[in-house]
């Protein structure tokens, strides 16, 4: 990680750390999704508080789903965010599909899929190349990085391009896409067009396993060698998949459940200094997303993309936060070839969907967005019309592991930094946690004391 | 040798945020290539997603992403129009108030106030509006999201000293152009083409959907006969309503449809 303008000799710019009660404030964090800031105060040395700010206005969707039909709930939560619509829209499709006990089979079940990687491509391209990537390089931004690494921010964001054309393949178009229904798809497209897009895919291969290659040479903060220390690591885990749509919700510590269970584990707590809910995996701050996922499935990635990994000499599970960037290149590799294995035996089928009837009940539905598990529960009556819902979006469930590491990591790369790199490496740990705002703050949750 | 003429002095851009989903944003990350070719052609001088953080700059366009709902909401785009020569809204909730401003319907405050466990830490307005509401806007870009098209065609225009051009025809109109198979006629379909403005390129007729006016209404609209053309194809009262409330509900076309839709049907 490198700083603009760092000095060799970091020491002659040290200030005595004992000496200084400082205050570091960054009201807009830039190159995150949303809006957010950072607060800390650092006293003799010590971290006395430090506050992930989130004052993103809330917007209440829980609510106004209250009320709409079901069938309208894919385009409306589609609206929480709009980097990572197809999560949304898998996870409330889930949820009401397993409430009205319609199982769309395994067509659906694998064009879902493609659809998913299209937006794992996206979105971790864009997060890689245009977020985080110039912090490496030390670059203001991408456009900044792109006039000395042309090859490299081109090559990113045509991946990036590739995953939006997958998206469009399905959706008509990226962001909001238009083509999921609940039950499958408003429409499939022709053999023609599928054969047409596998062969673009099949083009990027090489450029995404060599970006693999490349996060994994960049220059990692290691600090003294013990210093990171493991944490919680949440995911799916499928029986013989690398997770998306299905699976078990499992942690490193051993937990392995049904997503229906989530509730028992998970709690949501309002802090004063956050728009958004700190979400506590029984008492304790977890990850979720991108090195979570890899962590605990990598067994299940395919040969091409285990090698090619492995040649890179990371080992997994890896407890380095800054190997987020890594995690999620091997995530657009494999997307990548998961796509073009599903799109190799692509048929259009006389009706892209299952009829679904609505009726009354709760049902639950969890999918890995490209940040991490989004759980979603919706109640609805006989019509069909939605009674309660409740959305646990990734980084709300991140938010307080993202303190605690930037409590420890500020900590053992030194507090006696100079303001100035302090500021950047607490924007940096933060955004490797790929943070999206404006879904973190998507909604309230109800508490009403009835002592 | 004489010297060079000194450089026309670039654009200088600002994208703000406000609340939203970040969606429109996209429509210049997702540019690729032509977004390198944008950041040489103007300045970028503040777009905290892409990097740049200077957001009371002066600056020729602002392009504005979001709703109004907060306090600070409001000061802060007092300041960007007093720093801006052309103000343009990026999308529905800019333009229209967005699918948050669902919450005009209801006592946003009231849920707020009663729901939040801390409520004094929330600082939140009673109702969500589009800018126009508090400020001049220059031009409109509709759309839930709007696409890397319209914003270059903005942009472009603008370098060119022209007025960007709006679009207020009807989705129809892409529809029959497309040779689109009209959902509502041929299916019973509840479509809101025939009061929405095109600029989607007719995405949801063309998957064999209803479209749900994402891009807000269009230039001239006879809400009153389309509500009972809805009704008409079976949808309830209610249902009629919804239609015209729900993204782009604070279009004073659509909002009024919406409001009258038990009247207009009955």
């Amino acid at each position: 990680m490198k700083e603009k303008g760092e000095q060799g000799n970091e020491e002659g710019n040290e200030r005595m750390a004992d000496a200084r009660r400082l205050h570091i404030d960054v009201p807009v964090l830039a190159r995150v999704e949303g809006e957010g800031g950072l607060s800390l105060t650092i006293r003799d040395g010590e971290l006395e508080t430090l506050r992930l700010e989130i004052f993103e206005p809330p917007r209440l969707f829980e609510k106004f789903l209250e009320g709409r039909a079901m069938t309208e709930v894919p385009d409306i939560v589609a609206r929480i965010c709009g980097i990572c619509p197809v999560a949304y829209q898998m996870s409330a499709a889930h949820a009401l599909e397993s409430l009205c006990g319609c199982a769309p089979g395994p067509w659906v079940r694998a064009m879902r899929r493609l659809l998913y990687c299209g937006e794992w491509m996206e979105s971790h391209s864009l997060h890689i190349h245009l977020l985080a990537a110039p912090d490496f390089l030390a670059y203001p931004d991408a456009m900044a990085m792109a006039r000395d690494h042309p090859d490299i921010v081109r090559r990113g964001l045509r991946l990036q391009a590739l995953g939006n054309e997958i998206i469009r393949f399905w959706g008509g178009r990226s962001v909001h896409p238009v083509g999921v229904r609940l039950g499958g798809f408003h429409h499939a497209p022709g053999e023609a067009e599928a054969a047409a897009l596998r062969d673009r895919l099949c083009a990027a291969l090489a450029d995404a396993a060599a970006l693999v290659r490349w996060t994994a040479r960049l220059d990692f903060p290691q600090g003294p060698a013990e210093t990171w220390g493991d944490f919680t690591c949440v995911a799916l885990r499928h029986p013989d998949e690398y997770p998306m749509n299905e699976g078990r919700l499992v942690s490193s510590r051993g937990l392995e459940v049904d997503i229906e269970d989530f509730e028992r584990h998970v709690e949501e707590r309002q802090v004063p200094h956050s728009t958004a809910f700190h979400a506590l995996l029984d008492g304790e701050p977890y990850l979720v997303g991108p090195l979570a996922r890899l962590n605990l499935n990598h067994d299940r990635l395919p040969p091409a993309v285990r090698d090619n990994l492995a040649a890179c000499g990371i080992t997994l599970p890896s407890y380095n936060m800054f190997h987020s960037i890594i995690a999620r290149a091997v995530e657009i590799h494999y997307a990548l070839v998961e796509a073009t294995r599903i799109l190799s035996d692509y048929r259009r089928p006389p009706r892209p969907w299952a009829e679904i009837e609505p009726r009354a009940g709760t049902g639950v539905g969890c999918t890995e967005a490209p940040r991490g598990i989004l759980w979603h529960r919706y109640r609805t009556d006989e019509a069909g019309r939605i009674l309660a819902a409740r959305i646990v979006p990734p980084t709300s469930q991140n938010q307080a592991r993202i303190e605690q590491d930037l409590r420890e990591t500020l900590t053992r790369l030194g507090l006696a930094r100079s303001d100035e790199a302090l500021r950047h490496l607490g924007e940096c740990i933060i955004r490797n946690y790929d943070p999206c705002i404006s879904c973190a703050t998507h909604r309230i949750r109800v508490t009403i004391d009835r002592p | 040798m004489n010297p060079r003429p000194p450089a026309a002095p670039r654009l200088r851009v600002a994208v703000h945020k406000f609340t939203s989903c970040d969606g429109c944003q996209l429509a210049f990350l997702n540019l690729g290539e032509q977004l390198l070719e944008l950041a040489e052609r103007v300045d970028l001088v503040h777009f905290a997603e892409a990097g740049p953080v200077d957001p009371d700059a002066a600056v020729d366009i602002a392009f504005v992403e979001g709703s109004i709902s907060t306090p600070e909401e409001v000061e802060r785009i007092g300041r960007i129009r007093r720093a801006s020569r052309y103000l343009i809204t990026l999308g529905a909730c800019a333009t229209a108030g967005g699918i948050q401003a669902l919450r005009n319907f209801a006592d946003g405050d009231a849920w707020l106030r009663s729901l939040y466990a801390r409520p004094e830490t929330i600082r939140s307005l009673a109702t969500v509006t589009p800018i126009a509401r508090h400020v001049k806007v220059d031009w409109e870009l509709w759309g839930c999201p709007v696409s890397g098209r319209q914003v270059l065609a903005a942009i472009t225009s603008l370098l060119a000293g022209v007025t960007p051009r709006a679009e207020e025809d009807k989705l129809c109109l892409a529809c029959k152009r497309g040779q689109a198979v009209c959902v509502m006629v041929a299916r019973g379909e509840p479509c809101m083409g025939p009061v929405t403005r095109t600029g989607c390129g007719a995405l949801c007729p063309r998957f064999g959907r209803a479209c749900y006016g994402c891009y807000g209404p269009a230039e001239n609209v006879n809400t009153r006969s389309h509500s009972r053309c809805l009704a008409g194809l079976g949808l309830a009262p209610e249902a009629v309503r919804a239609r015209y409330h729900f993204i782009t509900s604070q279009a004073p076309a659509f909002l009024a449809a919406g409001n009258s839709a038990q009247d207009d049907v009955t």
